[in-house]
């Protein structure tokens, strides 16, 4: 039990802490392939560091959502990264590591940010976060039945369950498998607020869906959403790291496999984050009435490994 | 075995000639002695059978019985008669402008294939090949339906290839299925496809997949035969084709896809045990002839009207395989028989009347009494053949499927012969004036080539009032093997 | 030496390409990119067929792998490029009904396919108890992809896609027709394609277009 606990404050104090690195990493990648020089890879903290001493300007046309949200922001993305068993698998947290309130969880922090955003009154708030619904309501179904997908596989929606018998289950290639992790990545894409569905760089007003909600907020509120945001990459990336590529991971109560389920991760997301920034470079963002599409197909990719599930694995 | 080298390989040297030299001036000759060439090959065949039983040839790849020689022979023969009427009415149509020498070349070449295909599907024993020949037999015609190319050819063609293609897709699908079943009993190889070793074996096959392999293969042989709801091709097909396509689509083509059902059925009959591709085949037959039937008085076009009938008689013939029995099976043949003859000999009549007053709209056909008596007196007669008035032979197929009907499934009867009263209202309404009407235009001067009308009618004239026993009794072995 | 099982499962992620590459075929825009799918399910196809030939050690699947791949892989998508190079048609390929919803009756289309797959499913062995129902899946979906597109090419592509499903149904559930039989089936498949390309010409020649849409005079009156 001792060995849960340090694993799960190690992991819980890790996601928070090494977020902006990966934020870091990503944005260098992307400036390596566009071949401009790179920014330092601590510039994310550097830039929190600004935003946390600045004073904070607040409307006062906004009520107490709009004050509450960057903390409600930080602290459900905290939560899901912390439950979601990346680097070990006994942790104290399992039993509310449940994947359909992990997507609860990604649940309310979609409604407060649409409130907040609504809160303000402003015309790019209520565009923002009219957008945010939109693609949202279609990412969550699909997210739900990747989720479903390995439930069948694992017969449990518990996530300790599900990555301990794909980790230690015997290898099989699994169509459905296949079917359920492209899905899971292009919502994830789309969550993320990255392209091709959004992209986390611009400011114009016909294509910004999550920047088009935070326009307001300035100086430590901004500083913590910007942090959720790296906080939730993390998450959706542990997530992914946690169900489909599971080796790696330390079984329970084993603490020295510690230090190599760090280096794991540390390698995995190493790539994710490579692999992310090739995507955006790669892909055209979407128009916006095209967005829906992008994430249907997500679904429909969710819905036909369900299916495969049922055929092939009979 | 010499009889069936000739039968398939005058038609199939005849389309690589035909193309090579059809744009000569005695192409149309050349076609008509090819066609004579297929039938006297036919009839040496027909001869065999009838004298020795059912016969296997080339290492069991085709199989001839009294029920697939008895199409063989119908098909060569209005194959015969058809060359025949289209020597002088292609010629006419070159005359008019409305066809190039070129195309003329693809009609006569595609024509000898289109024959060849389907002699090759009647008479292959493996259901694999019949596939192939179906298809093929779809492909030589897609061409010489948009022969005119005009926007609603055009249109007709791509309508008959796609609707056809996806049809015949469902069919290889059921030709799977059979072979899945097949290879259980019979082994993998080319064996397991074989229609004779099929039929040796049919009780041994699984009854779920062949249930599920008919159902595919009704829908698929059933859209080439015009089955409703799968039949919209039809009419397009027919009414924008030259009419000696026409004729040999409603005449012959159907026939051959009809028969691939039947087959298909009596396999499926000893696997299951029970009625369930009799029913399924009942019923597609009495919705086409309600549908036929209905469809018939709202057209305005002469050759679609006769090609809503040919659904209609289709469905007849259909309805009448599905009830089975010694007595069903023998009418049904005849009126395979009948109809072939008497819908081509229409179509010829009609490709006449229609070549003279210039349009298909039966509005403006008038009187062809006065103007053209002959081709009058042709269209009459085969309407009156076609409506199933006595003395002639469809009266006969159409009287024993209607007892039949009655004996053993009486709930159809009134639906079959309100259908019957409604086409021939319909019909006869229709031609009534096109006949007998008024008419302002003068006498045409010289007489129609029509020959085949009067042969084909007078055939069935003859069949209705006496049908002799040789050909009794080679009906009656055919319905044998068909159950 | 491998094993059996191994091979199915490489069957069986076959298959679920096979049917990914359906459903895209379904959802995409641009005619070149719809004959570079129809490529990739030619090269699927023949690659399944190899390995059953291989785990089958059957000979003359080798023989319908290779015609399979000479005739879907390379001979048709020349074909078809040739011909849209020359007809001048390269973009559009309108759709009757919006995307995501042919995606959504396209999955019900899967549904239904795999239920009526069941019963035969259930008498097969090894990878065909999986291969049948999403064959029939391909089929299915290929029907609505034709059913679906306005332009005559993505029409024949529907065609031909639906050809593969039912090439594949054959190889996995029965590895193979008989030779004999394969022959024809890839001789009519070629004439019937040289026959859509002599209808495409005369089609745009006589409407100025390929948009079947134009094709509509003939309804019942």
């Amino acid at each position: 039990m001792t060995s849960g606990i340090v694993s799960q404050l190690f992991q819980s104090a890790l996601a928070v802490l090494a977020a902006p690195l990966l934020i870091g990493w990503v944005n260098m990648c992307r400036a390596w392939l566009q071949n401009r020089s790179a920014p330092s890879l601590l510039q994310p903290y550097r830039a929190l560091h600004k935003l946390f001493h600045k004073d904070a300007a607040i409307s006062r046309n906004t009520s107490w959502i709009f004050r509450f949200n960057p903390y409600v922001q930080f602290g459900c993305m905290w939560l899901a990264a912390g439950i979601v068993p990346v680097l070990a698998t006994d942790l104290p947290l399992a039993p509310a590591a449940d994947v359909v309130a992990l997507v609860g969880v990604f649940a309310v922090a979609r409604v407060f940010a649409a409130l907040a955003a609504m809160d303000t009154g402003t015309a790019f708030g209520g565009l923002g976060a009219r957008r945010e619904m939109f693609i949202g309501a279609l990412a969550e179904p699909a997210m739900l039945i990747v989720f479903f997908n390995l439930s069948l596989i694992a017969q449990s929606t518990s996530l300790n369950t599900i990555v301990e018998t794909l980790a230690h289950g015997n290898f099989l290639i699994r169509p459905s498998f296949a079917f359920a992790g492209v899905a899971f990545y292009m919502v994830a894409l789309a969550e993320n607020a990255r392209v091709p569905v959004d992209n986390p760089t611009t400011h114009l007003e016909l294509t910004m869906i999550h920047e088009a909600m935070i326009l307001e907020y300035s100086a430590r509120h901004l500083a913590l959403i910007e942090w959720a945001v790296a906080v939730k990459l993390v998450a959706y990336s542990a997530l992914g790291i946690a169900l489909f590529v599971p080796w790696g991971i330390a079984e329970a109560g084993n603490t020295a496999a510690l230090p190599l389920a760090l280096l794991a991760l540390a390698g995995k997301l190493f790539v994710g984050g490579a692999v992310l920034a090739t995507l955006e470079t790669v892909l055209a963002k979407l128009r916006l009435f095209r967005a829906p599409e992008f994430v249907a197909t997500a679904f429909l990719l969710a819905m036909l490994g369900v299916l495969l599930n049922l055929v092939l694995q009979r | 075995m010499v009889e069936m080298l000739w039968l398939l390989g005058i038609p199939l040297a005849g389309g690589i000639l035909q193309a090579l030299a059809g744009q000569h001036r005695y192409a149309a000759e050349l076609g008509v002695g090819l066609s004579f060439g297929t039938l006297l090959a036919a009839a040496a065949l027909t001869v065999r059978v009838i004298a020795d039983g059912p016969m296997l040839v080339f290492g069991e790849q085709f199989f001839i019985d009294p029920f697939n020689v008895f199409l063989v022979a119908l098909t060569a023969f209005v194959a015969f008669t058809t060359a025949v009427f289209s020597r002088p009415y292609m010629r006419i149509e070159e005359h008019h402008g409305r066809l190039s020498t070129g195309r003329l070349r693809l009609y006569y070449s595609m024509y000898q294939l289109f024959t060849f295909t389907m002699l090759i599907g009647l008479t292959t024993n493996n259901m694999g090949i019949l596939w192939v020949a179906m298809e093929a037999a779809t492909l030589t015609t897609v061409l010489l339906v948009s022969l005119y190319r005009t926007p609603e050819s055009l249109e007709a063609a791509w309508k008959y290839f796609i609707l056809c293609g996806v049809g015949i897709a469902q069919a290889l699908f059921g030709t799977i299925l059979l072979y899945f079943a097949a290879e259980r009993t019979l082994g993998t190889g080319g064996n397991a496809l074989l229609w004779t070793h099929l039929d040796q074996s049919k009780v041994l096959l699984e009854p779920t997949v062949l249930s599920l392999a008919f159902v595919f293969l009704l829908i698929g042989y059933g859209t080439k035969v015009g089955l409703a709801p799968l039949h919209n091709w039809l009419p397009d097909a027919h009414a924008e084709g030259p009419t000696p396509v026409s004729a040999v689509l409603s005449g012959l083509l159907l026939n051959v896809a009809l028969y691939a059902v039947v087959r298909c059925k009596v396999l499926t009959d000893g696997a299951l045990g029970n009625h369930f591709a009799g029913n399924l085949m009942m019923g597609f037959g009495l919705l086409s002839v309600v549908v036929g039937t209905f469809s018939l008085s709202r057209q305005i076009d002469i050759k679609r009207m006769f090609a809503y009938s040919s659904i209609e008689h289709m469905g007849i013939i259909t309805f009448a395989f599905g009830m089975g029995g010694p007595v069903a099976s023998f009418a049904a043949l005849l009126h395979m028989t009948m109809h072939s003859l008497t819908k081509s000999a229409i179509f010829f009549a009609v490709g006449h009347a229609a070549q003279k007053s210039g349009t298909q709209i039966m509005e403006n056909i008038r009187g062809l009494i006065r103007t053209n008596p002959t081709v009058g007196w042709g269209l009459a007669l085969g309407t009156f053949a076609i409506l199933g008035m006595p003395p002639f032979g469809v009266f006969t197929s159409e009287f024993l499927i209607l007892t039949t009907a009655m004996h053993e499934h009486s709930w159809s009867t009134p639906i079959l012969l309100i259908s019957l009263g409604i086409a021939f209202a319909a019909i006869f309404g229709k031609i009534q004036p096109i006949v007998f009407g008024e008419t302002t235009l003068p006498r045409l001067p010289h007489p129609p080539a029509i020959l085949p009308v009067f042969v084909h009618l007078a055939m069935v004239l003859v069949l209705g009032v006496y049908i002799p026993p040789a050909l009794a009794e080679w009906y009656r072995q055919a319905a044998r093997f068909i159950g | 030496m491998i094993s059996a099982a191994w091979f199915d499962q490489i069957i069986s992620l076959l298959a679920a390409i096979l049917l990914l590459i359906s459903f895209a075929m379904l959802s995409q825009r641009r005619i070149l990119s719809l004959i570079e799918l129809f490529a990739w399910q030619g090269a699927v196809l023949s690659a399944s067929t190899a390995i059953v030939a291989y785990s089958a050690n059957l000979h003359h699947l080798y023989y319908s792998a290779a015609i399979t791949f000479a005739l879907k892989v390379v001979a048709l998508p020349w074909l078809l490029h040739r011909l849209i190079r020359r007809l001048n048609v390269r973009w559009d390929v309108e759709t009757m009904i919006n995307i995501p919803s042919t995606m959504l009756i396209g999955l019900a289309l899967v549904v239904f396919a795999f239920n009526l797959a069941q019963p035969i499913s259930q008498l097969a062995t090894g990878a065909a108890r999986h291969t049948i129902g999403i064959a029939t899946a391909t089929v299915l979906l290929s029907f609505l992809m034709m059913i679906t597109r306005r332009k005559a090419v993505p029409q024949v592509i529907g065609f031909l896609a639906m050809e593969n499903g039912l090439f594949f149904a054959a190889t996995s559930a029965t590895h193979g027709m008989p030779m004999v039989v394969e022959l024809g089936i890839a001789l009519d498949v070629l004439v019937g394609t040289f026959i859509f390309g002599i209808f495409f010409f005369q089609i745009r020649e006589t409407f100025d277009s390929l948009d079947i849409r134009h094709m509509e005079k003939l309804k019942e009156r």
